[in-house]
């Protein structure tokens, strides 16, 4: 049969199915199990009322049931069943041979860079974007330029990227956009400015950042603020966050030394995606520069949400436009900010058709996702990558209790 | 001595003309009240005085400084908006101490300027909570408060009450003006389209309409002496009645007579060319008395009667069904609907104003 026309018959069958589920189900509650005659026609009413929800959510929790609930479930299972042993109870062995792994630990340092920087990248730009772009003229060109992407599937984008980090002999044209910018660099001032002075400032820049997280996360701790109520577990969460800033502080001191004095090949064409450390980085430019049009959008409602008076006062008070940007307007979306932050950061955890069709995780570029899929579908040990599954569940469900907790808390 | 002066201002959006050639000296310690109807350009006005639109022509001037083209925060001035404006994310004491702080002044300037004018508004148990946990009544007073820490030459207030409730209105209206009271060497200019507000607030008025300012004045004045046929039903409730005559006899004192037979000698001097004219008689509903004479202004029957035991309203419709005409009488006054009556007032009570709307007083 002509798949166009299976496509249709699919489109009829289940747009017809839900009609008639919804038509005959109400239906027989109505006219046969609670009909509204008789002696108990009120009682009768009311039970038919108190069912009828119920009619309506069974098809959502159904499926919700069998197509997430069940597998859950069964990967629980099979995480703690051996593949060699017919399926027998191991207990946690499949985690154990998993955390002996050097592998999965590369899986996990690299999904924990991603899930720093891709979320705080993709949020700033967006939120830059959004602002610069409410400014000017021509700012709905520029921001349909930057949601594009959005539109693009991960392995398209990815063939893109592959392309612009494509590398030829040293005798060849370099067809690779960052290839034929790195050779234009030959050791003068220019590459100095760019490739020590400029990352290092990056670097000290994010050092400053973080360690104003630092001062942010820890300040209400000492300095108890009068009618700000704080939860139990902000303070547990304030030290954590305290913990990671102070963290990333000591490493970005750390590698501001590397970054100075690093060795470069100038002049020969650079395969990018096997330099080790770096070329995870190339793989997550992928994911921000997708992830970037959606931050814009959200960020850019929320900031058009802001009264315009509260500006015009901040003006009037005398504040420059920096001021107004960071103390009036960021501190008034940032429960949207936070928002974004923790979809982005679902996102990343998940991560998988990028790093797939880059690298495969070779050149130390794995991630949990694929990390899975290599078990799972390659070496066939559903043990352990059903127990990986499991870890990536762990990792993603706290962000996904906090993202909808606070997307309800935004909405109402 | 003139604190802000208004010299030959406009404004314009594009090609639309929004004010006309407004002048305006305001002398330190006034407390001036821009009223009109909507969309008047009273925020406009007060926005270009605020720095938050561009005056495109004339000039402005606070304590003899031209102020054209100062940024709003160096120009001296606070202003209060309709929607409060509060920062939200702010406690109480960082919405008042943020422009200090951007100013960095120094801690102890702020905390005192704080308990200031918390001490004024009688904010002093709110001072940590968050905007959205106060009342609006609280909410408009921080706001107030935001604008005294500031400490400026002139206040500006938006329509403060129309976003309160009418009980909270009346109150915080009397706080503003026990707030001026304490406050005798401020300046104050407050917008408004309530004549309520404008009456009891002011020191002097000033009614703007389609751009162009129509009268300026202490309130009574404006109430006794209204320049033009717009200011004289703009203030006053009822609006005052204007009857359509023609003059038969000019001097020093004029006679009109209306087209339904009622007549009136009014004390206000007209030159004899202006015999014969047609004139509008204006004269407010709370001057009419019923009389028996013949000496009436208006002989009608009454369409309506509304008995509020204070007063009791009387309407005389036209034909085409609107109020031709109000009267409002003080006191209960047993009047059946249909009932004839002759009305007249008072000659002193009495406007005249020309064929163009101009008072006769100012002519
Ligand atoms: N940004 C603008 N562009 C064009 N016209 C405007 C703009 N802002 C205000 N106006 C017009 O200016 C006039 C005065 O507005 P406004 O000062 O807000 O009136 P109000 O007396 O009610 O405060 C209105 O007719 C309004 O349509
Ligand atoms: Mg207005």
């Amino acid at each position: 049969m002509n798949p166009a026309l299976q496509g249709v018959i699919t489109i009829i069958v289940g747009v017809g199915g839900c009609i008639g589920y919804f038509y005959l189900s109400n239906q027989f509650l109505d006219k046969v199990l609670f009909p509204a005659r008789g002696k108990h026609i009120g009682r009768n009413i009311n039970r038919a009322n108190m069912i009828r929800p119920w009619l309506f959510l069974f098809p959502a929790i159904f499926a919700l049931a069998l197509y997430l609930g069940y597998p859950v479930i069964e990967t629980l299972r099979l995480s703690f069943t051996d593949r060699s042993l017919d399926g027998a109870f191991v207990g946690f062995d499949n985690y154990a041979q998993m955390a002996s792994e050097p592998k999965f630990w590369e899986a996990m340092r690299n999904n924990m860079l991603w899930l720093i920087i891709v979320p705080a990248m993709s949020t700033a730009f967006g939120l830059l974007a959004a602002q610069l772009t409410d400014r000017i003229a021509w700012g709905n060109v520029a921001k349909s330029f930057i949601f594009m992407p959005m539109a693009i599937s991960f392995v398209g984008a990815s063939v893109i990227f592959k392309l612009i980090y494509d590398t030829r002999p040293a005798n060849q044209d370099q067809i690779g956009v960052l290839n034929a910018i790195w050779l234009m660099f030959e050791g003068g001032p220019g590459s100095y400015l760019f490739l020590r002075l400029l990352p290092a400032g990056i670097v000290i820049c994010f050092a400053l950042l973080m360690a104003y997280v630092l001062y942010l996360a820890l300040k209400p701790l000492f300095r108890r603020e009068a009618g700000a109520g704080g939860s139990w577990w902000s303070v547990p969460l304030r030290l954590f966050a305290g913990f990671v800033a102070a963290w990333m502080i000591w490493l970005s001191a750390k590698s501001v030394f590397s970054v100075l004095a690093a060795e470069f090949a100038y002049g020969s064409p650079q395969t990018w995606l096997t330099l080790p450390f770096w070329n995870s980085f190339f793989l997550m430019v992928v994911l921000i520069w997708i992830q970037t049009g959606f931050a814009m959008v959200i960020l850019s409602a929320a900031l058009r949400g802001i009264p315009e008076e509260t500006i015009e006062a901040a003006i009037l008070d005398g504040a420059n436009p920096f001021q107004i940007f960071f103390r009036i307007k960021v501190p008034q979306i940032m429960g949207t900010i936070v928002v974004v932050w923790t979809t982005i950061t679902l996102v990343v955890l998940k991560v998988f058709d990028i790093v797939f069709a880059m690298t495969n995780g070779q050149w130390e570029t794995q991630v949990l996702a694929n990390y899975m899929y290599d078990k799972l579908f390659r070496a066939n040990d559903w043990g352990v990558g059903s127990a990986s599954a499991i870890v990536i569940m762990v990792l993603v469900l706290p962000i996904l209790v906090w993202n909808v907790y606070n997307a309800r808390k935004e909405m109402s | 001595m003139s604190s802000l002066s208004l010299k030959d201002v406009c404004k314009s959006y594009g090609s639309v003309e929004v004010l006309r050639d407004i002048n305006l000296e305001i002398d330190q310690g006034e407390l001036i009240v821009f009223v009109g109807p909507s969309g008047c350009g009273k925020s406009t006005l007060l926005r270009m005085i605020a720095g938050l639109e561009t005056i495109t022509g004339g000039t402005l001037e606070i304590d003899h400084e031209r102020m054209n083209d100062v940024p709003p925060a160096q120009r001296g001035i606070a202003m209060v908006f309709q929607t409060y404006a509060l920062y939200p994310h702010m406690t109480v004491r960082d919405n008042m101490a943020f422009g200090m702080k951007i100013a960095k002044k120094s801690r102890s300037e702020i905390d005192a300027a704080i308990a200031n004018a918390a001490r004024i508004l009688q904010l002093e148990p709110y001072l940590d909570r968050l905007p959205k946990a106060l009342s609006g009544g609280q909410r408009q007073r921080v706001a107030i408060g935001r604008a005294i820490v500031r400490n400026p030459k002139v206040f500006l207030f938006d329509e403060p009450l129309s976003n309160l409730d009418a009980a909270l209105r009346v109150a915080t209206r009397i706080e503003i003006a026990q707030l001026k009271e304490s406050m005798p060497e401020s300046t104050m200019v407050y917008v408004t389209h309530d004549q309520v507000e404008a009456m009891t607030l002011a020191s002097r008025i000033v009614v703007l309409h389609g751009g162009n300012i129509e009268q300026v004045g202490a309130p009574l004045d404006l109430y006794e002496r209204p320049a033009n046929t717009f200011v004289a039903q703009f203030i006053g409730s009822p609006a005052m009645n204007l009857l359509d005559a023609k003059i038969t006899a000019a001097g020093e004192t004029t006679s009109v007579q209306m087209p339904d037979g009622g007549r009136a000698t009014v004390p206000i001097a007209s030159q004899g060319s202006d015999a014969g004219s047609s004139v509008r008689l204006g004269v407010r509903p709370e001057d009419l008395t019923i009389t028996e004479s013949d000496e009436f202004l208006v002989s009608a029957d009454v369409d309506i009667v509304e008995a509020l035991g204070e007063t009791t309203v009387l309407y005389f419709m036209s034909k085409n069904g609107e109020a031709a005409l109000i009267a409002k009488l003080p006191g209960i006054h047993k009047i059946a609907k249909g009932t004839n009556i002759r009305l007249t007032a008072a000659p002193e009570k009495l406007h005249l104003f020309d064929d163009k709307g101009t008072s006769f007083f100012y002519r």
